[in-house]
């Protein structure tokens, strides 16, 4: 009875302390909170024509397309971001022979040291290497850039939601501003420095227009559009942040082909166990 | 600790009998969950949980063994050891997927018995021991899981270990050395995180500690049931093996379909993308949300926004920061009480009609509307929301459950689980015990008084 | 677990009794399967990572070491001892050929074909694991010139042979090969 009795003047109370203290100034400050003008500007994430190989339960990778994207990622963004939880020695996985890969990783030179005399050096590249960063550290990162650290990549097509599409609509979403979102808020405007980009989170991104039509020249003879180049560094990307990606698909069919066999003789077996337990009705 | 009936364990081999004299484990075994133990025949799937989570704590153990193996718990390699469990160990992400996946499978499990021992009133006597230890699982598996989700030092983990860390800063006085106590610093670091591995490996094994009182508890009177009348003869009960073993085994069925098509298919679905950003102490994500199974009382703990004062005077009584946290806990804390705040003698919400409308347009959106609102960012209209919905959880707990006991006027309940389920032609017993009708003040006939003796033997 | 089919046919009516047995025998027998199909990836995460099995061969510059010198390079964890013989000491190996040894071996089967005078031994006794001196300047190289064990008294000669202490085997010689004229690659 007691505790019944404390029960109901300390709940009463605590919704008292909710609804006076909380809830009601809350109320009489009610107003939706302005959110800032760049909003309206956002766009939704957009899937390239056709949509990812790898995308949906029975993806697969596209060799190709993943060695047209290591080729952008290469050429173009390795001048600033680095990659460092992929080795060179994953490449053989994008369907690289072992003395191709070999002789990648001496393509790139990475931090070493001199055996002679201790001094830092930079040395060819073995596949056991990650990927170097184009930096020395952090503050030589902000230094050349603006202020603004590029991010290492290795995981960026799962550290932003639906990481595949953000990366390929981000790469094309250097746009001139929707001049009827720009008439509901005349006053944004990029500040010097930064470039508009209708797919990034606040809009305005430190990183400049990269993928211009041509910048690579496809081996494969792929004509490279800002289109064709965006698709093919996010397939990369993502390949880069999952290797194991289709590997866990395919094994996931087989799993779920299992345990569905399991669970239905797991069933008859308890419908058999349970046969003339049920009410008769 | 079992009804007369129960089957006793007869070794039949040499061996057998050796072992039973020097070490009765069999016996145990048999006894706890074999055909020794007599179980009411009318379980329903809700009561597959119990065994559910208990394989999930071995899954969580097993896998996380076998995390354990390859992490390091340092704040300058701790993310790129879970990259190299993802990338380089054999399996690895198979591992760590099921581990992250697992553990909410676990809470969605351990949920769905909560909530089954809160509508059929499992918590009533005599069974109050197994709910309060119910609790104290619970509360032991919200701190692993919390310290879990800090191993892998992304921007979540560190930003959660700071926000929930700085929730102890609130208590008056000893507050802030408490904080600075528990993180061994000023802000979330290496000796962190060295401590919640220590805890994250140690915890769950007290848990299963825990598990094993709890389960011992429940032998004690038994397994309750849906009509929540408690077992009278031997007609009511059917032995655990093999009737509830077939069904708990294409139960683990069912469920190990839904959680593999989470590990293989939507790993990270339930998580959060800015953990696979490398945890950074000067950089503040957006948006920071706990895990999912911690959303409604991150709610409750955000809905409380103003300081508790004397009107007119500016005197500060409590700060909302500590009302939040007194709220949050208590919000928990309340379940410890439940036994004796809900007193009403019919325990199945299935025979309380006042209780289950409460139950299901009361208490179940509330956890609905609070989930909902712990994930959205902490503006207009969620925090009213909330208010309102945190407001309802403790008048339903507090007040609503006490008051609804007292005037409501139970179902007819059927004289046994027997006539439940086969009707009452088939219950010679029950014939004879309808001469004695009494559905007047709440006190039904055969209805066990709450707190009788009756079951235990 | 087989009592499952003995109470059910106990309890199942009289026909049928076959049938119901085998859908429990079925179901068991899967669910053996599938908890033995999960010690596969549970057994399986403890052999070597996808890093370490990369980092399994090993390039070894050669071209720097004078005769009779010695360097210490890494393979697979463990100490590789990368050894240029003098015209003296090979002379010695092969003189020591035909006598009577614990693990006969040739030298030029331990320098393998088209190899005169690198010598590349794993630094690694082959009694209980102990890296053996005597590739370092001014260590002891034990009573016959080539590698001495401090821990428990091995001696190896010039070519890394087993001759007195209680090591079964000579010093491994791990598979290499010259990728160049002047660069061994070790694995």
């Amino acid at each position: 009875m007691t505790i019944r009795l404390g029960g109901i003047i300390v709940g009463l109370g605590l919704t008292a302390i909710l609804l006076l203290w909380s809830l009601v100034p809350g109320l009489l400050n009610f107003a939706m909170p302005e959110k800032p003008d760049y909003y309206a500007f956002q766009e939704e994430n957009v899937t390239p024509e056709g949509g990812f190989s790898f995308a949906g339960p029975m993806g697969k990778w596209d060799y190709a397309q993943l060695q047209r994207g290591y080729q952008v990622y290469k050429e173009v963004c390795s001048a600033c971001h680095s990659l460092k939880f992929v080795a060179f020695r994953n490449l053989e996985e994008l369907g690289y022979s072992d003395a191709e890969v070999r002789a990648e990783a001496a393509s790139w030179s990475v931090p070493g040291i001199d055996q002679k005399d201790g001094s830092v050096i930079d040395r060819p590249g073995l596949p056991t290497d990650q990927f170097p960063s184009p930096y020395a550290n952090d503050v030589e990162a902000r230094a050349f850039n603006n202020n603004a650290i590029p991010p290492d990549l290795s995981l960026m097509a799962k550290a932003r939601a639906d990481g595949s599409n953000y990366i390929y609509s981000l790469m094309q979403g250097y746009v001139e501003p929707d001049p009827a979102d720009q008439a509901l808020s005349p006053e944004f405007e990029t500040p010097p420095g930064l470039y508009f980009n209708e797919h990034f989170y606040n809009i305005n991104i430190a990183m400049p227009p990269q993928l211009l039509p041509d910048i690579v020249t496809y081996s494969d003879g792929t004509e490279a559009t800002t289109d064709q180049m965006s698709a093919d560094v996010a397939a990369f990307l993502t390949w880069t942040a999952e290797p194991s990606l289709i590997q866990r698909k395919q094994t996931g069919w087989w799993v779920l082909g299992f345990l569905l066999f399991a669970t239905g003789l797991a069933f008859l077996s308890y419908k058999q166990i349970w046969a003339g337990m049920k009410p008769k009705k | 600790m079992s009804f007369a009936w129960a089957k006793q364990y007869e070794p039949k081999t040499d061996f057998t009998k050796w072992l039973d004299e020097k070490l009765p484990l069999p016996r145990l075994v048999y006894s706890a969950v074999g055909a020794g133990y007599p179980v009411p025949r009318n379980l329903n799937y809700m009561w597959n949980f119990g065994v559910l989570a208990g394989f999930c704590l071995v899954l969580q153990i097993v896998t996380g063994v076998v995390l354990a193996m390859h992490y390091a718990s340092n704040t300058e390699v701790a993310f790129g050891q879970v990259e190299h469990i993802m990338r380089n160990v054999n399996y690895g992400w198979m591992m760590r997927y099921a581990h992250a996946n697992g553990a909410s499978f676990f809470f969605i499990v351990i949920y769905l018995h909560i909530f089954r021992g809160l509508y059929f009133s499992s918590y009533k006597a005599p069974r109050e021991m197994i709910w309060l230890l119910g609790v104290v699982i619970f509360l032991l598996m919200m701190a692993t899981a919390f310290m879990g989700y800090v191993l892998p030092w992304g921007q979540m983990s560190f930003w959660g270990a700071k926000v929930i860390t700085g929730l102890f800063g609130a208590i008056p006085l000893v507050g802030e050395p408490l904080q600075t106590w528990l993180v061994g610093g000023f802000a979330p670091n290496d000796s962190t995180l060295n401590r919640f591995f220590s805890l994250h490996f140690l915890l769950p094994f007290v848990i299963a500690g825990v598990v094993i009182l709890h389960i011992w508890a429940l032998h004690i009177p038994g397994s309750s049931n849906p009509t929540g009348v408690e077992v009278k003869k031997e007609s009511d009960t059917v032995p655990f093996h093999p009737y509830y073993t077939s069904k708990d085994g294409f139960g683990l069925g069912v469920f190990l379909i839904l959680f593999t098509f989470m590990v293989f298919f939507l790993p990270n679905t339930l998580g959060h993308p800015d953990n696979y950003i490398e945890a950074n102490p000067l950089s503040t994500p957006a948006h920071i949300v706990p895990e999912w199974y911690f959303l409604p009382f991150y709610a409750i703990l955000r809905a409380f926004t103003g300081d508790l004062t004397i009107p007119f005077t500016g005197i500060v009584l409590v700060q909302a920061k500590l009302l939040g946290v007194i709220g949050m806990f208590g919000s928990i804390l309340v379940w410890f009480f439940l036994p004796w705040l809900d007193k009403s003698p019919v325990r199945s919400g299935n025979y309380r009609p006042m209780f289950k409308k409460f139950f299901w347009f009361g208490l179940i959106p509330t956890m609905i509307i609070l989930t909902i609102c712990g994930g959205a960012p902490a503006e207009e209209p969620y925090v009213v929301i909330s208010q309102i919905a945190t407001a309802y959880y403790f008048l339903h707990f507090l007040v609503i459950l006490p008051i609804v006991s007292q005037i409501e006027i139970p179902k007819p309940l059927p004289f046994s689980i027997t006539e439940a389920v086969l009707g009452k032609d088939a219950d010679e017993t029950a014939k004879a015990a309808t001469a004695t009708p009494g559905t007047s003040a709440g006190t039904p006939a055969g209805a066990t008084p709450a707190g009788s003796p009756e079951p235990a033997e | 677990m087989a009592s499952t089919a003995e109470d059910t046919a106990m309890q199942g009516a009289q026909d049928g009794v076959r049938r119901r047995d085998w859908i429990h025998i079925a179901a068991l027998s899967t669910a053996g399967v599938g908890g033995a199909s999960v010690l596969f990836p549970l057994v399986s995460q403890m052999a070597p990572t996808a890093d370490t099995l990369a980092a399994s061969t090993t390039d070894v510059d050669v071209s720097a070491i004078e005769p009779g010198q010695s360097i210490k390079a890494t393979f697979r964890d463990q100490p590789l001892f990368v050894k240029r013989l003098t015209p003296a000491e090979i002379a010695e190996a092969q003189a020591d050929d035909a006598a009577d040894m614990r693990d006969p071996q040739t030298l030029a089967d331990r320098l393998g074909e088209g190899n005169a005078e690198i010598l590349v031994n794993l630094g690694v006794c082959t009694h209980l694991g102990c890296v053996p001196l005597g590739a370092g300047e001014g260590e002891d190289k034990g009573e016959f010139g080539g590698y001495f064990c401090p821990c428990h008294g091995s001696h190896y000669d010039v070519a890394g042979r087993i001759r007195k202490g209680p090591a079964p085997t000579n010093l491994a010689v791990p598979e290499f090969e010259f990728a160049s004229e002047s660069v061994i690659r070790v694995g």
